[in-house]
């Protein structure tokens, strides 16, 4: 951030399309899986042919209250499917089945943290709609694809309040909803394939200015760091403006990831005028209390609450429960090992976040792809917790599980790395060290305690590691002590 | 064959007095002797037709088939009919053939084995009132071939009429079955919103589309009109309804059936003529032990206006689709994607369509949208609070179809407004979703003149009986233009 925030303020709002993870399509019973050979999955409903009428898809609107009810939003109890229409190739029927006025949710929030604090991002509306197609320009010579696979994908659009203060007070919004659709099952989150894209909104203005500025919308920008590149070019760029005695032009802008820039698409005056009216082959929407309560029923532990149950429960640093229930599997998977470990939830949680998630990190793998089960790494926990190995052997075993050698109690038995705990056989080893370092000894018991550390470490060297460490400090003070 | 009624025919099919292969070679026998002096059929399907009979002959031998197997019948060129073409009387659809069926014409062929005879002509995209703005050229009225057959469903009436067809679908936005049935001496019903399925009707103004028949009496209406309502679940405005009986309760007394007349239908605008036959109409019905009293649906002048905005505004979206880039008609050697769409459209439809669509864009238009869409809408509600209040009075309404006879070819053409006022007597019904059908009353100087019964939601039994036993005691009905015999 380059621009000076003691003079100039920044305001940004954002609009979210989330693609709903339903099987089949709004308003007809056409797949929606992603991938498939160019307008495979286009029926007659998705093809715009004449005669066909749209049916709502009542799973895509279960996943819109899911959504509203987990931003603690209004669901309305009626809402109205509108037409949008604009003429375009990858539009079928020259307008987008969308909500105008009624939209299913409105008025919810979202608390995000940003600098050790937390602040409440207004949630505007919610509103279904179907999405459009996909022109392809490349392999083309004067002729443009059109695959019509995607249009009549269920979307939910978010639409925030201009609460955003900065780049990264957007990014952490991103984050935070992406974490929450991904969590409800509403939405997979894959922000490649176009499954969770976003527009910015984005206005600054001097501070103490009560009148927002001229905002630009940045259109479909889908990667967070993009966001944030793009909003701090935004910011820049109408700073610049505005000092060089120019005005900001209302208008719809590109990101260019390649040059970090953004450009100009269509000013305010070249808008389209969407002719929104009522769509006369959809009735209203009811949805009752009732409704809204089977809906409610089954909602999954939400991220904020399952991070507050972890503290409670587990008794987490909130760092570690922040991380731990950042995605719903790796939860889950925490959950299961502190389950069947008979460790405690500290220990489990140190070896998730440090040792397994390092190692899938290096990997480059998902929780969901990690080749140590949570049962295995629960069995590993469980061999400390009965001091059949130290903490030491164990990261050893840990390797060897992330290399598929087995489970722990079948790594420990081949490599022998049964701690030894019989207190005879770690004395012997301990004078055996005494008797091969008489000066270090003498050095030891003349005042020079730092000696310790390098009479444990021979020892343990002289038990290959398996020495339990709590019965080799005290044997060896002993000793040492004379 | 062809002065016989369907229930006539069918029973001449189960007999096996004639084969359904007999009868349909003898109507496509008409039709190639006759149609080109109406030119009420756009498409005829005679080889798929004769297929169509032989099934339905094999179905019949084994004793299997209802009262419609075997029948022929005549399509609306609105319902999409698999592998035949689907052109809405548009040169944009000129090369449309059709992938689906229309649930109409699944129900009544498929199910019920009718047979269909082709599709016939309309006003394009059933906008008109005359069937003069096809781009296949105008239909003539088989009772003065010099006249308009009324619209937008001329070519099914006209077919139908001159005995090319024993019945046809049509369908009605702002009058289209009623009208041009009331112009040739057909009985037409128009059900309640949502009785019929709308998959598979192109779209005019979605929110007054409803489909329906036009046939030589009440009772042959019945016959088809049952086999085509019921609820589909690919039309989320159709409604999920047991269908009444239309046919039980035909011949039942209309003792005691208090029917309305509007004061606004009857002050001013009927044609002397017109108006003497209503007048008589209304002693029959009276004789036939009816109690008759005048109404009044005050809010009956806003109608022309309500409906003049609502349907362009829908029509200007539902045609939206009709772009050139995935089917239809493609302006050629265009330079960009603008002018693929401003020459494909521009090309495509006709003057009234393209009116049309501009009137409905600039309503919907911002800034203009509260103006009129959302005003036309209060109307609306007004017009269907009058409607509410008559029948908790009365249970039928009466009044005439059209303000008169059938007029002449190209005399209202360039007079768009004189056209759109042939359905100030039928809009109503469109607008408040009530069922409604036009019967015919007699002739004046040998034209027809409609009769107009509008009813309750869901009274197409009570609407069919009630002109049944109209035509038990008249014989308007049982006439054929004599060109035609």
């Amino acid at each position: 951030m380059s621009y000076d925030s003691k003079t100039w303020e920044v305001v940004i709002g954002l609009e979210v399309h989330c693609q709903l993870l339903t099987q089949t399509k709004i308003f007809s019973g056409a797949a929606t899986a992603y991938g498939a050979a160019p307008n495979t999955q286009a029926d007659a409903v998705t093809l715009g042919l004449p005669g066909v009428l749209p049916v709502l898809n009542k799973t895509a609107l279960e996943y819109a209250v899911k959504f509203g009810l987990a931003v603690d939003a209004q669901i309305a109890q009626r809402c109205v499917f509108a037409r949008k229409h604009y003429f375009y190739p990858d539009l079928p029927k020259g307008y987008q089945i969308s909500q105008y006025e009624l939209p299913i949710v409105h008025h919810g929030h979202l608390d995000i943290e940003i600098d050790g604090g937390v602040k409440r991002i207004g949630i505007t509306r919610a509103h279904l709609e179907e999405d459009a197609g996909k022109s392809l320009h490349e392999g083309y010579s004067k002729q443009t694809g059109i695959d019509l696979n995607r249009a009549g994908t269920p979307l939910i659009e978010i639409v925030s309040e201009p609460d955003i203060r900065s780049a990264a007070e957007a990014v952490a919004y991103l984050k935070k909803l992406h974490q929450l659709v991904v969590y409800l099952g509403v939405c997979d989150g894959n922000m490649q394939e176009g499954s969770f894209r976003c527009d910015a909104n984005v206005s600054v203005r001097r501070r103490g200015e009560t009148k927002f500025g001229t905002r630009t919308e940045t259109k479909n920008v889908n990667s967070f760091r993009y966001v944030e590149k793009a909003i701090e070019f935004e910011i820049e760029r109408q700073i610049d403006v505005i000092e060089s005695g120019g005005k900001v032009v209302q208008e719809t802008r590109l990101f260019n990831p390649d040059s970090g820039e953004t450009r100009s698409m269509r000013s305010k005056e070249d808008a389209n005028d969407y002719r929104y009216f009522p769509d006369p082959d959809l009735l209203p929407v009811v949805v009752t209390t009732a409704d809204i309560e089977r809906i409610r029923a089954t909602m999954p532990e939400l991220p904020q609450a399952k991070k507050e149950r972890f503290i409670a429960q587990y008794g987490l640093p909130a760092y570690d429960a922040g991380v731990l229930t950042g995605e719903q599997a790796l939860a889950e998977y925490y959950e299961a090992v502190v389950a069947t470990s008979n460790g405690d939830a500290k220990t489990c949680a140190n070896w998730v976040i440090t040792d397994l998630l390092g190692a899938l990190n290096k990997l480059g793998k998902d929780i969901s792809a990690s080749p140590i089960s949570a049962a295995r790494l629960a069995g590993l926990i469980a061999r400390i917790a009965d001091k059949t190995i130290s903490g030491k052997i164990a990261k050893e075993v840990f390797e060897a599980m992330l290399a598929g050698e087995g489970d722990a109690d079948t790594i420990i038995k081949a490599k022998g790395l049964v701690q030894i705990t019989d207190e005879s056989a770690i004395v012997k080893a301990i004078e055996d060290v005494m008797a091969k370092n008489p000066q270090q000894v003498a050095d030891y018991r003349g005042g020079k305690d730092k000696l310790f550390g390098f009479f444990v470490g021979q020892a343990m060297k002289a038990t290959q590691g398996k020495a339990n460490p709590d019965a080799l400090n005290r044997l060896l003070k002993e000793k040492l002590a004379g | 064959m062809h002065t016989q009624s369907i229930a006539e025919l069918s029973a001449g099919l189960k007999a096996k007095k004639f084969s359904s292969r007999e009868l349909t070679a003898h109507y496509l026998k008409r039709i190639e002797s006759f149609d080109k002096q109406l030119n009420s059929y756009i498409t005829v399907t005679a080889e798929q037709a004769l297929a169509q009979a032989d099934a339905a002959d094999a179905r019949l031998a084994q004793g299997q088939g209802g009262a419609l197997t075997g029948i022929p019948l005549a399509q609306k060129d609105i319902f999409c009919t698999t592998g035949v073409r689907t052109s809405c009387a548009s040169k944009m659809l000129d090369s449309f053939i059709a992938p689906y069926d229309a649930t109409i014409v699944s129900k009544l062929h498929d199910e019920a084995g009718m047979v269909m005879l082709g599709k016939c002509n309309m006003d394009e995209f059933a906008m008109g009132s005359s069937t003069e703005t096809s781009w296949y050229g105008p239909t003539a009225n088989p009772w003065d071939v010099t006249r308009v057959p009324g619209g937008s469903s001329g070519g099914s009436v006209a077919a139908v009429a001159a005995g090319l067809a024993p019945a046809a679908t049509a369908s009605d936005t702002g009058g289209s079955i009623r009208q041009p049935a009331a112009l040739t001496n057909l009985t037409g019903i128009k059900p309640t919103y949502g009785r019929v399925s709308r998959y598979g009707m192109i779209a005019f103004a979605s929110s007054l589309d409803q489909a329906g028949v036009v046939a030589r009496s009440a009772e042959d209406a019945a016959y088809v009109l049952q086999a085509m309502s019921g609820f589909d679940p690919r039309d989320s405005t159709s409604i999920e309804r047991p269908v009444d009986d239309l046919l039980a309760g035909l011949n039942g007394s209309i003792k005691g059936l208090k029917i309305g007349l509007p004061t606004e239908y009857f002050a001013k605008g009927m044609s002397a003529g017109v108006q003497q036959r209503v007048a008589e109409a209304i002693e029959v019905f009276k004789k036939l032990g009816a109690e008759v009293k005048e109404i009044s649906l005050p809010n009956s002048p806003l109608s022309v206006p309500t409906y003049y905005v609502v349907a362009p505004a829908e029509a200007s979206s539902n045609l939206a689709r009709f772009d050139g880039v995935r089917y239809g008609h493609r302006a050629q050697d265009v330079k960009n994607l603008e002018e693929l769409y401003k020459r494909s459209r521009g090309e495509g439809f006709g003057a009234e369509v393209q009116r049309r669509i501009m009137i409905g864009t600039y309503v919907l238009s911002h800034g203009y949208y509260d103006a009129y869409y959302l005003q036309a809408q209060k109307l609306r509600k007004l017009i269907y609070e009058d409607f509410k209040r008559a029948f908790a009075e009365v249970d039928l309404v009466l009044g005439p179809t059209a303000t008169d006879v059938a007029f002449k070819l190209g005399e209202k053409s360039d007079d768009p407004v004189a056209m759109y006022l042939n359905d100030i007597y039928t809009i109503a019904a469109n607008l408040a979703g009530i069922p409604a059908m036009s019967l015919s009353c007699g002739f004046v100087d040998g034209l027809p003149v409609g009769l107009q019964l509008m009813g309750n939601y869901f009274s197409e039994a009570r609407l069919l009986n009630a002109a049944h036993q109209y035509q038990q005691v008249t014989d308007f009905h049982k006439q054929m233009p004599k060109a035609f015999v």
